[in-house]
């Protein structure tokens, strides 16, 4: 399917969807954390998208926000969307965790929890990947400082 | 004395051992925590992060130049195609068109490193299922290709060859004849692999019917390179998104649809046939001109995000940046293949022997550092 295609497509299922091609290679969708597992769950599960291959997970920092950025592709149609979260709550972030629908996210979630301190609801082991349990603070956010271990310039 | 746990989780037979971080079939530090009832593995949990160093922290603060050199210190066995995969992502940003000559010989030194990966993958596979013997004939073929990097780039691991705009230097004059003779030497190498432990009856025993991954699976779990492909997904990035010079070289993606052990260990072997495949069409047309275009000293990315991804010898790796239009990267993201890869290995291990699980591990070729970044 083309961008536009998709664009007037997934626009059709949640209304407050925010669509972008500036800047990027690929179509990207902004959702509100509400709607973010419902609109994962269809993209999936609709025959025309069906995104089966998630191959990017990735935590950004983009302050005062914190957001999420999955990087979706469908094996049968060979199309790719990038789907944003995002949320101004630094203490306490929050967002449905995607791994019922698909099994890689399990860890990529785990990864971004130790980095970027997002937490994700009804993930079975949300715990640090990485780092030491005792660990403070969440490393890749902009904000994070370390004066031992990190060389600044 | 007391004997038995009072406090436990666990039931009176299952059990827990600790495999690594210092085992020789996790190739690495990699530890395992082993959840076992007698030797049938009842849960596999990888514990991680004993040589993270933080690359994408690191690359937040370094110039476009500098992080190229960071990535081969990730996946230290395909570092070549590390290095290219940034280098594509800053030049397609910067919307540099690259000479022929450097995509060729760019393509040419991938599969170089992609056949030298395998030849080391082949030896320890053999040996992590107790054939000692592979891992001679594994190194020395590997060993020639070394030599040709060493000649070419100045290194034989950290190649370091590939920079924004093009390489780093012109190739070395003896290039194309030692890569004509190592792929004739290696020709005749080649078919000893088969002989010597594909055909083997131990060996097959030990791999057949053992890790099984569906498709379904595999690429629900994000498995790419020759593990998907064992598993009948078509995931070759050379074949789907063609970069560099694939675009113009024959070959066939490697498949298998059993999707186990064995499967993938044969998936390895054809594609070492199709790397020579692939260099043969090209060492022979290396077209004349320039190693590299110019590129600003202080390369800035426009405002925007940029995803690239290449078929390292492990499999897809993304490189992702978001460009504030500053020197430096404002989030840089590997999507490397190791770590997916790695995240199926309780689904492929539970109900399985320990045995087994040494078996499935050597064919997902892990590398720790591809993982812990």
């Amino acid at each position: 399917m083309t961008n536009e295609a998709l664009q007037n497509l997934i626009n059709s299922w949640i209304t407050d969807l925010e669509f972008s091609e500036e800047e990027s290679q690929f179509l990207n969708i902004t959702v509100t954390p509400e709607h973010l597992h419902q609109l994962m769950s269809d993209l999936k599960s609709n025959k025309e998208t069906s995104f089966d291959y998630l191959f990017c997970l990735s935590g950004v920092d983009w302050q005062p926000e914190l957001g999420v950025v999955y990087h979706l592709e469908s094996t049968t149609h060979r199309h790719s969307i990038v789907v944003k979260v995002k949320t101004a709550d630094r203490e306490n972030p929050v967002f449905d965790s995607v791994c019922d629908i698909w099994k890689t996210a399990e860890f990529h979630e785990r990864e971004v929890y130790d980095f970027f301190g997002i937490k994700f609801n009804n993930h079975p082991n949300l715990k640090r990947l990485f780092l030491t349990d005792e660990w403070e603070g969440f490393p890749l956010r902009k904000d994070y400082e370390d004066e031992i271990n990190m060389v600044i310039k | 004395m007391e004997t038995t746990l009072v406090k436990s989780n666990f039931k009176s037979e299952e059990y827990f051992i600790n495999m690594g971080p210092q085992h020789p079939a996790t190739h690495g530090v990699l530890r395992l925590l082993l959840t076992i009832d007698g030797e049938i593995i009842k849960k596999v949990e990888p514990d991680l992060g004993y040589i993270h160093r933080s690359i994408e922290k690191m690359c937040e603060r370094d110039s476009y130049q500098q992080i190229v050199h960071l990535t081969d210190r990730m996946d230290y066995l395909s570092s070549h195609i590390n290095n290219e995969a940034v280098c594509l992502t800053v030049e397609n940003a910067l919307q540099l068109e690259l000479p022929d000559r450097v995509k060729v010989i760019r393509t040419i030194l991938s599969e170089l490193t992609r056949i030298a990966s395998h030849c080391l993958w082949w030896g320890v596979m053999g040996m992590d299922v107790g054939a000692l013997t592979t891992y001679f004939y594994g190194f020395r073929d590997r060993e020639m290709i070394n030599d040709i990097f060493e000649e070419t780039c100045g290194a034989r691991l950290t190649m370091n060859y590939n920079i924004p705009g093009g390489l780093m230097f012109d190739i070395h004059p003896n290039f194309v004849q030692r890569t004509k003779d190592f792929i004739a030497h290696f020709k005749t190498k080649l078919p000893e692999y088969d002989t010597l432990l594909t055909g083997n009856v131990i060996f097959q025993k030990r791999t057949k019917g053992v890790g099984v991954l569906s498709k379904e699976d595999a690429i629900s779990f994000g498995a790419s390179g020759p593990v998907g492909r064992g598993s009948g997904y078509s995931c070759d990035v050379r074949k789907h998104h063609p970069y560099s010079a694939y675009d113009r070289v024959t070959f066939n993606e490697a498949l298998k649809t059993e999707g186990d052990t064995f499967a993938r260990y044969q998936v390895r072997i054809q594609e070492m046939w199709e790397a020579m495949s692939i260099i043969e069409q090209l060492i022979d047309n290396i077209p004349e001109g320039e190693h590299k275009v110019a590129t600003n000293a202080v390369i800035k990315l426009p405002k925007g995000e940029y995803y690239q991804k290449v078929e390292t010898a492990r499999g897809e790796l993304g490189v992702y940046i978001i460009s504030i239009g500053t020197k430096n990267p404002y989030r840089l993201k590997f999507r490397s293949p190791g770590f997916s890869n790695l995240s199926l290995l309780n689904h492929i291990a539970v109900g399985g022997k320990i045995g087994d699980l040494v078996a499935s591990m050597a064919t997902l070729d892990l590398v720790i550092p591809d993982i812990d970044r």
